[in-house]
């Protein structure tokens, strides 16, 4: 790949400190995510897919670009995603296989078929599945970065939240309390423009959710949410000032969500042309492309070959896991308790 | 030995804790330099520091959602709500979070919310509540609730060392009322899951826990003196997970059972506990399953109208007399 490099005179300085190599890796990781999601619905529409179907058509960027900010390896930074970051899971080391697996419901999936879509977690890849509950990973977030103060590890816990999720009680009082404590953590504020069928205007009374976090006394800056790069370079500040004791710091980032609130979701409250102009002018991986190229920091034929291999990726994820059995049904019964280790089974499925 | 009480207990339990394992630490409001409203966690903060006893915000679901991240991590948090009536903010995370996370998740979640519970006090309403039924219909989580001093301390140890996420609820009419004498330099651990049998008797059984456990004991003597009934006592100690063999037990021994409980009545654990008995010893009953529990309203306020409300010894007693009878 190396002989593919545009001469330097030719392009502008790759910004953020990344490398050429970096650039071409979060492409990789927005394609793997998009691809991942599309084949998710062709499952869904076979009816593979048990449950709903989430996208995060759109917000890719942010999703990839945040967590891309973060020192990721065994033990390192640690993450917890809305259902829309399938993105960061993916940067974190979440494999396309466990994702397939876990919205197919296959007893080896990551939950052994207990719960859906990406409610999983990896403690020593570093991130941490949310519940349904919107809120509620924000204190519990603050408890991981809460060890890490305790123990001095220069470790940083990211969480996200959504523009109708900051409506939420849980929110409030977790960002306060790991305000107080000055805790490392970073506050991800997607601005996506739609909670379920609600927009922000029925939601919150201030222009930004920026607004609302400094409020706690945490710093807080809004950036275009579709601009990977920006998206990265904003984060990795906040990440390296939490890592640095400064307390919590957010990025609120701008997007749009161009899917229903889950595949079921027809979307008919959203007007047609803003869904078109977002779709034609604003795509983050379309953007981001077009910067690559233009900037002579990758060629076409750099991001074919790694669409190739997405692709080629996501197929054999599929073959291996498709026709993959369902849990048995006994095994529902264990490990709701360390002790014990069982739940009973009830008499009368011993008639 | 020391004569202690059932609140020096609970804190010795818990220094003890502090002292043995550094991955135990404590949080909740006013724990620190103020000591805990009740004074169980007094001079910890000047031991362990602020590290490790932390006073937070009046966030109860913050408290038990950091707890929850930290036990993820492999730390041991104890979190206290200020009174236990307040562990209603916190219910979605209880229940929703933390009792879910190792079932669904895989999570490790050791963590313990302890606070003082219970009426008798004049606390009115939203000082004196019984939180057991909120959280024993919850699979995931484990309730014990202390009578005596010695188990006062036995098991908050226990609890904090447990891999699962307890709720610790501790009777603030027992904090000073209740003195026992506990051995020094011996480990005094209470097994979660595992009841107590109290008083041995052959006519009847008595099944109860945290204050009203006291009040069975002295309308048993009582009976005793009054009207030679030979009642047994049990002290379920644990909540959840009930200790149903220690139950049929007792059911089996003396063919009447008695539940008293200081929670309200609908959907209090005495029902379950009734229908465990119907479900494993219906052939052992000489009598209905009878409950005193509190009315069902909620708690009062004035010394009358608490007084009515709540189950009294001489509740107990006639109650006790009616089913001995039947």
């Amino acid at each position: 790949m190396a002989s593919r490099t545009a001469p330097a005179t030719q392009s502008p300085p790759i910004p953020a400190g990344l490398s050429r190599d970096q650039l071409l890796e979060i492409y990789r990781y927005l394609r793997l995510t998009r691809t991942l999601e599309e084949r998710l619905t062709a499952l869904y529409r076979q009816s593979k897919v048990v449950g709903g179907l989430f996208r995060s058509l759109g917000q890719e960027g942010e999703s990839v670009g945040s967590a891309y900010a973060l020192d990721r390896g065994r033990n390192r930074d640690f993450l917890s995603p809305l259902i829309r970051n399938l993105g960061s899971m993916l940067v974190m080391g979440a494999e396309p296989v466990q994702i397939l697996r876990q919205y197919m419901a296959k007893a080896e999936s990551p939950t052994r078929g207990r719960e859906l879509n990406i409610h999983f977690g990896d403690l020593e890849r570093g991130y941490l599945g949310q519940i349904s509950h919107l809120g509620d990973m924000i204190p519990v977030m603050a408890g991981v970065a809460l060890t890490f103060k305790l123990r001095a590890e220069p470790r940083v816990a990211l969480v996200y939240i959504g523009d109708g999720g900051m409506s939420t009680g849980t929110f409030h009082e977790g960002i306060n309390f790991a305000a107080v404590q000055r805790l490392p953590l970073v506050l991800i504020a997607e601005y996506n423009c739609w909670a379920y069928s609600t927009p922000p205007a029925k939601q919150f009374a201030t222009a930004h959710l920026a607004d609302r976090v400094r409020g706690y006394g945490v710093p807080a800056v809004t950036v275009d949410g579709n601009d990977v790069l920006a998206v990265y370079e904003a984060t990795r500040l906040a990440v390296e000032r939490a890592r640095r004791g400064k307390g919590v710091h957010a990025v609120e980032v701008k997007t749009y969500r161009r899917k229903g609130h889950a595949e079921h979701d027809d979307q008919h409250y959203v007007p047609k042309e803003e869904l078109e102009r977002w779709a034609r002018e604003n795509d983050p991986i379309d953007r981001y492309s077009k910067r690559l190229l233009d900037s002579g920091w990758a060629e076409q034929a750099d991001l074919k070959d790694i669409d190739e291999r997405v692709r080629a990726g996501v197929d054999a994820a599929t073959d291996a896991c498709v026709d993959e059995p369902a849990p048995e049904p006994e095994s529902a019964l264990p490990a709701v308790y360390a002790s014990p280790a069982t739940a009973e089974r009830l008499w009368f499925r011993g008639l | 030995m020391a004569e202690v009480t059932y609140l020096e207990a609970l804190r010795q339990g818990l220094w003890e804790e502090m002292e043995r394992d550094d991955r135990v630490f404590i949080l909740g409001e006013d724990v620190g330099i103020y000591g805990g409203a009740f004074k169980v966690t007094e001079g910890f903060v000047k031991r362990f520091g602020e590290a490790r006893v932390i006073d937070t915000p009046i966030s109860e679901a913050a408290i038990v959602g950091a707890a929850a991240g930290a036990a993820h991590m492999g730390m041991r948090p104890v979190a206290e709500m200020q009174f236990i009536d307040f562990i209603s903010c916190a219910y979605d995370m209880l229940t929703n979070y933390v009792a879910t996370a190792r079932y669904r998740a895989g999570l490790p979640t050791p963590l313990v919310v302890r606070g003082p519970c219970g009426g008798y006090v004049r606390g009115g309403p939203f000082h004196s509540q019984n939180v057991e039924a909120a959280f024993f219909h919850t699979p995931g989580l484990k309730i014990v609730y202390p009578a005596t001093a010695r188990d006062a301390k036995g098991l908050i140890k226990a609890s904090v060392r447990d891999d699962d996420p307890v709720i610790y609820l501790e009777h603030k009419w027992l904090y000073r009322r209740i003195k026992e004498q506990l051995p020094e330099g011996e480990e005094v651990l209470t097994p979660i899951g595992e009841a107590r049998l109290a008083r041995e008797g052959r006519d009847l059984s008595i099944i109860s826990y945290g204050a009203t456990l006291w009040k069975s004991l002295e309308a048993a003597e009582q009976l005793e003196r009054d009207d030679g009934l030979a009642v047994e006592v049990l002290d379920l100690r644990t909540l959840l997970p009930l200790d149903d063999a220690a139950i049929m037990r007792t059911v089996k021994h003396t063919n009447k059972v008695l539940i008293v409980h200081e929670d309200t009545r609908t959907g209090g654990l005495a029902g379950e506990i009734a229908a465990r008995i119907n479900e494993q010893a219906f052939e052992w009953l000489d009598g209905p399953i009878m409950r005193v529990t509190a009315h069902d309203v909620p708690l009062p306020y004035a010394p009358t109208l608490e007084d009515y409300v709540l189950p009294q010894t001489d509740d107990i007693v006639k109650a006790a007399r009616w089913l001995a009878a039947y």
